[in-house]
């Protein structure tokens, strides 16, 4: 493999998608570049402020500090993927209802980091919640409606609303 | 800003990756890609290079010897964080892992990554220096074993040679009943710490310390072992007096000095930060039977 474009596929949201891309294209930029979802931010460009954040092979990655090369063969899950349709998975739903978001900036990192988060703890406490989000930067909230959207969302979860 | 151009190569075995790394002396190893894919994206590496070991399953894994724990050089930051067997027999890396960087950065960030990028601050060196752990290297030609105290090099340097690449490490395991405590300073949850210090601690049965490792990161380029403390306590009664004299040893260290803190300010957090890490160590430990 060379310095020319290296071919990649993958699945993202279930769905098998192809490109190709230059050894150096981190994954956030092959997402939104090539592959034209534009849901997954880019922010720092070196893993500080989170709104990259994006679940590869079921692990929550900073899609800036991947690249796209790597993801050959990866199932990749973005924003984009979360609602069913015109129906908000329960983190989109609290997230509105509760007001856990103003300009919107960071939310798909958050949702990202939050939807690999409860997949392996679906009962976590607000404590536990603020060091899991200490990775995502937002610079609008303050965080409390966040940490409160995503306790509503946990509990809509274990309930049973579909996700 | 976006990466400078560079050449990519994905080995399947560790072979493949040695053999590539020979013929390439000056490619840079991709582990977990927390520290190279920042360095490529601010330009401040410009490998020809870059040997992605991401797909070597064999250089991942957590096993208990009978006096140690081995890890391979590209097991995960989160699954040291949730592995029982750290959990139980080192329990100073299990205090530390919390620490490094966040949820969403430990779930690819490596051991191995984290040891060779050898961040003066970073937790794991400081955990290596205190267990004593052993790291082995490999080259196409074979193997070799090099103490964590002889690893680093300079600031951001490890003693590797060209077409070297680390595969394991071996932690020495301290007897249970042991007290031990990670204890770091950083402006912001998740930043680099300004000062962290690990120790391990064994007390005799008549309360004085049997056995005692403290290492200290963020101080200096390199994170380095406390040596003057240690044997100003190994022995004593450890009451106040014994702590803060031994505390009192940072202050014979060149504190480093950058934007994040200056170096004045470094010289009166660390007396500080390890007089906690030895306190908190000791309450944790239980009085031993030899």
């Amino acid at each position: 493999m060379t310095a020319s474009r290296i071919d990649i596929a993958l699945t993202v949201n279930g769905v098998p998608c192809k490109g190709a891309a230059e050894p150096r294209t981190n994954l956030a930029d092959f997402l939104r570049h090539d592959l034209a979802l534009t849901g997954t931010h880019v922010g720092c460009e070196h893993g500080s402020c989170g709104a990259c954040t994006i679940i590869v092979d079921g692990v929550v990655t900073r899609s800036c500090l991947m690249l796209a090369a790597q993801a050959d063969g990866a199932a990749v899950e973005t924003i984009e993927g979360l609602s069913q349709g015109d129906k908000l998975h329960p983190l989109q739903q609290a997230f509105w209802e509760r007001h856990g978001l103003q300009c919107g900036f960071c939310t798909p990192g958050i949702l990202m980091t939050l939807t690999a988060y409860l997949r392996e703890d679906p009962s976590p406490d607000a404590e536990t919640l603020r060091d899991v989000l200490s990775g995502n930067l937002c610079r609008c909230t303050g965080y409390q409606n966040i940490v409160t959207a995503a306790l509503d969302a946990a509990a809509r979860m274990r309930e049973g609303v579909a996700a | 800003m976006k990466a400078p151009t560079f050449r990519y190569h994905r080995p399947s075995s560790r072979t493949e990756a040695l053999k590539l790394l020979s013929a390439m002396p000056s490619a840079r190893i991709l582990a977990g890609g927390q520290s190279l894919l920042p360095m490529l994206n601010f330009r401040v590496a410009f490998p020809d290079d870059v040997i992605d070991i991401n797909r070597i399953a064999d250089l991942a894994g957590i096993e208990a010897t009978s006096d140690a724990i081995v890890i391979g050089a590209m097991t995960r930051q989160r699954a040291l964080e949730k592995s029982p067997l750290i959990a139980t027999h080192l329990p100073l890396m299990a205090e530390a892992i919390a620490q490094i960087g966040h949820y969403a950065t430990r779930g690819r960030g490596t051991i191995g990554g984290s040891l060779c990028h050898l961040d003066p601050a970073a937790e794991l060196p400081v955990v290596a220096l205190a267990h004593d752990a052993t790291l082995r290297i490999e080259n196409a030609a074979g193997a070799r074993e090099v103490a964590m105290a002889d690893f680093p090099a300079g600031l951001l340097t490890p003693s590797l040679a060209e077409g070297e690449m680390l595969t394991a490490i071996e932690f020495p395991v301290w007897r249970p009943g042991h007290g031990s405590a990670f204890v770091e300073f950083a402006r912001r949850h998740g930043d680099f710490a300004i000062v962290a210090c690990g120790v391990l601690v064994e007390l005799s049965p008549n309360g004085t310390i049997a056995r005692i490792a403290i290492a200290i990161g963020g101080l200096a380029p390199t994170p380095f072992r406390l040596t003057a403390a240690e044997k100003l306590l190994t022995g004593r009664q450890p009451d106040t007096t014994a702590l803060v004299e031994a505390a009192r040893t940072t202050q014979e260290i060149d504190p480093l000095d950058d934007p994040q803190a200056p170096a004045s300010y470094r010289r009166r957090l660390a007396p500080a930060i390890v007089r906690r890490a030895l306190a908190t160590a000791l309450e944790r430990c239980s009085l031993g039977a030899a």
